[in-house]
């Protein structure tokens, strides 16, 4: 398989007053294209500041970076903000939806910034929404969702662009263990029926254990990179949890 | 196309969001297009009226008065000398290609009486020129002709004043009224003309037959039968005054044999040039309130400016996700310039709607003339618009030059 994404001795300092500080220090390595990766690491490991020059939020002081094929190093912050257009998914632990604005046209937002057309954009999103399991849920704003659904309607604001990678930062962070579960069920699907490419950074090894490869990062470095022989499914092991009431839906 | 009527879209829905803030920020801005509408409507109401007061004396008008002489080392003053003469205006009608029409005019004071009332007022003597010149027309009744004036017929012709202070509301026409013991027939009234621009009033007066006036009335001047005490001249047109002016200076200097190195025996006024001054005056006036009005709006643009900065601080986290999935540097600047203006342009819609009705009171209740033209509204309207975008500018640029990760981790 082709890799997606590849990292050759990226290097990122900071300058903090006069003393710049090493973050990442030499990192190579790659990702194939439908994998599904985890990142993991202490806080202060460095696994942020990959995960914005992955998602082209921030850019390397030296080394390569190619995404799709595609040389991100020396791109302009527009020519950037479009490679995350067309290129990238993103997932955040506090979901990032827009107040008062439908799901519908929360999961629409990336295709704003795209000449498709506005029939093409509902399509998209309805077909993003259902995808996620939240047909029907199109007109109700984030305040009358729960956090499981807010995450859900970001994970089909980050498929609607039909994007190379999807990055999630800690999405599960903000949610209960079940709800966790459900959100890797999610992403296992998309990862195995579209052939998406995850990459998941998270703190929590019970999340990593969902995804096929898991990076490890400590100081700057790579510390340890495995490949899960017999990666856990949270499909089943959601139907292992005891039973619980179905969330709750706030009316509309 | 789409982008823009999706900003806009955008902009209402975030407007809305807070629309105490929004209504209050407008305020400033309502209250800014409201003054410059209605103190630009005063301005150009009063310079109107201006112009109003210049037509109602006539149009392209020129004055020749006999000037002062000196005779033997004694300078008299203007009139004084029975210059300018009736010949005169005969021959700068005929030989003065850049002149309309010429009315010689004597005048005096007098008495008129009717029945038991009387009314003191000023007697010109004119020819039926003079009604053209001047622009009048007839309330009821006719002007005399020139057969009248040359038959020096007793007849006289009223202003509204005279008319009414003799004869209260009843027609004057065809009765007599007796001007220093002579009999007159009141041919007719003229049409009111109201105040002239040095704020005379042009009804108070009596128009006879000049031949009658110089014969009967006022008396012949002992030097010159035929003296005038002003030519009023009509110039073919407002381009040819000054060829007028030039024309009749060489034609008077000719027939009064004036040598060249003398002074002139007369004087003449461009009438308009005089008034024109005035109405540059009202129309400084009306910048100036425009100006001190236009403060206001400046004070109101600094309100959008304030409100977006807040704004903007305010949705650091949404300009993050914007920049996230892709929105570049353009569009987060149009989104929350599409958002100024906005604001700033309703604000403007409801200004002029305010600033019309604030005009409309001022000339009800104080009794001024406002005008308000299509023009200042629609300057008004561009005014309010760029007051957006100017003021809109700089926070949309800070909003659009955020870094998209530290506006994500905004908190």
């Amino acid at each position: 398989m082709a890799s997606v994404i590849e990292i050759k001795n990226l290097v990122k300092d900071y300058r903090l007053g006069e003393v710049p500080v090493h973050v990442l220090k030499n990192i190579s390595f790659e990702i194939e294209r439908g994998d599904f990766v985890s990142i993991m690491g202490p806080s202060g490991s460095g696994k942020s500041t990959l995960m914005n020059i992955l998602g082209c939020l921030d850019k390397p002081t030296s080394g390569a970076y190619m995404l799709d094929g595609i040389s991100v190093g020396n791109l302009d912050r527009d020519q950037l903000a479009e490679i995350r257009n067309k290129k990238i998914g993103f997932v955040f632990q506090q979901f990032n939806l827009l107040a008062r604005t439908s799901a519908a046209e929360n999961v629409e937002l990336p295709l704003m910034y795209t000449d498709t057309p506005a029939r093409d954009r509902h399509e998209r999103a309805q077909k993003a929404l259902l995808e996620v399991g939240l047909a029907g849920r199109e007109e109700h704003q984030p305040s009358q969702l729960s956090g499981g659904q807010q995450q859900r309607v970001a994970i089909a604001r980050s498929l609607v662009n039909d994007p190379s990678i999807i990055l999630a930062d800690e999405p599960t962070g903000a949610l209960d263990s079940r709800i966790g579960i459900e959100i890797m069920a999610i992403f296992q699907k998309l990862n195995r029926e579209q052939g998406i490419t995850m990459i998941v950074v998270t703190h929590d090894p019970d999340i990593a254990a969902y995804s096929n490869r898991s990076i490890h990062f400590k100081d700057g470095r790579l510390q340890l990179d495995e490949r899960l022989a017999q990666p856990r499914d949270a499909r089943k092991d959601l139907e292992a949890l005891p039973a619980e009431e179905p969330e709750e839906i706030v009316p509309s | 196309m789409n982008k823009i009527v999706a900003s806009i879209r955008i902009a209402f829905r975030a407007l809305k969001v807070n629309r105490m803030r929004s209504a209050l920020t407008m305020l400033g801005i309502i209250i800014g297009v409201a003054a410059v509408i209605a103190m630009v409507g005063v301005g150009a109401g009063a310079t109107a009226r201006i112009q109003d007061q210049i037509q109602s004396i006539g149009s392209n008008l020129i004055i020749v008065l006999p000037g002062s002489i000196s005779s033997n080392g004694v300078r008299l003053g203007s009139g004084a000398v029975a210059s300018l003469t009736q010949d005169d205006a005969k021959a700068i009608a005929a030989e003065c290609p850049s002149v309309a029409l010429t009315a010689p005019t004597v005048r005096g004071g007098v008495q008129v009486v009717y029945g038991n009332n009387n009314w003191a007022t000023t007697v010109q003597g004119v020819t039926p020129d003079y009604m053209t010149i001047r622009d009048y027309t007839m309330l009821s009744g006719q002007f005399f002709t020139t057969q009248d004036v040359d038959a020096a017929a007793k007849m006289a012709v009223l202003g509204e004043t005279v008319a009414q202070n003799l004869f209260g509301d009843s027609d004057p026409t065809g009765q007599v009224v007796i001007v220093k013991n002579v009999p007159f027939t009141v041919a007719g009234v003229l049409t009111p003309k109201g105040q002239s621009p040095t704020g005379q009033d042009q009804d108070d007066v009596i128009l006879l037959p000049i031949s009658t006036a110089t014969q009967k009335v006022l008396g012949a001047n002992k030097a010159n039968a035929q003296a005038v005490s002003q030519l009023m001249v009509q110039a073919i047109s407002p381009e040819a005054m000054d060829q007028a002016i030039q024309e009749m200076e060489e034609l008077l200097r000719e027939r009064h044999r004036i040598l060249p190195g003398l002074e002139d025996d007369f004087t003449i006024r461009n009438l308009t040039e005089v008034f024109a001054a005035q109405e540059t005056s009202a129309q400084v006036m009306s910048i100036l309130l425009g100006a001190i009005a236009s403060v206001s709006l400046i004070v109101g643009g600094i309100g959008i400016m304030n409100i977006m900065l807040v704004s903007v601080t305010e949705r650091t986290r949404e300009i993050g996700l914007r920049q996230a999935v892709g929105a570049k540097t353009r569009d987060i600047l149009m989104q929350f310039l599409v958002e100024a203006v906005t604001l700033s342009l309703l604000g403007g819609i409801v200004g002029i709607v305010v600033g019309l009705t604030a005009s409309m009171l001022i000339s009800y209740f104080a009794n001024w003339s406002t005008l308000v033209s299509p023009l200042s509204i629609l300057l008004a309207f561009v005014f309010s618009a760029l007051v957006g975008v100017f003021f809109g500018y700089y926070p949309a640029r800070k909003a659009a030059f955020l870094d998209p990760i530290e506006a994500l981790r905004y908190e």
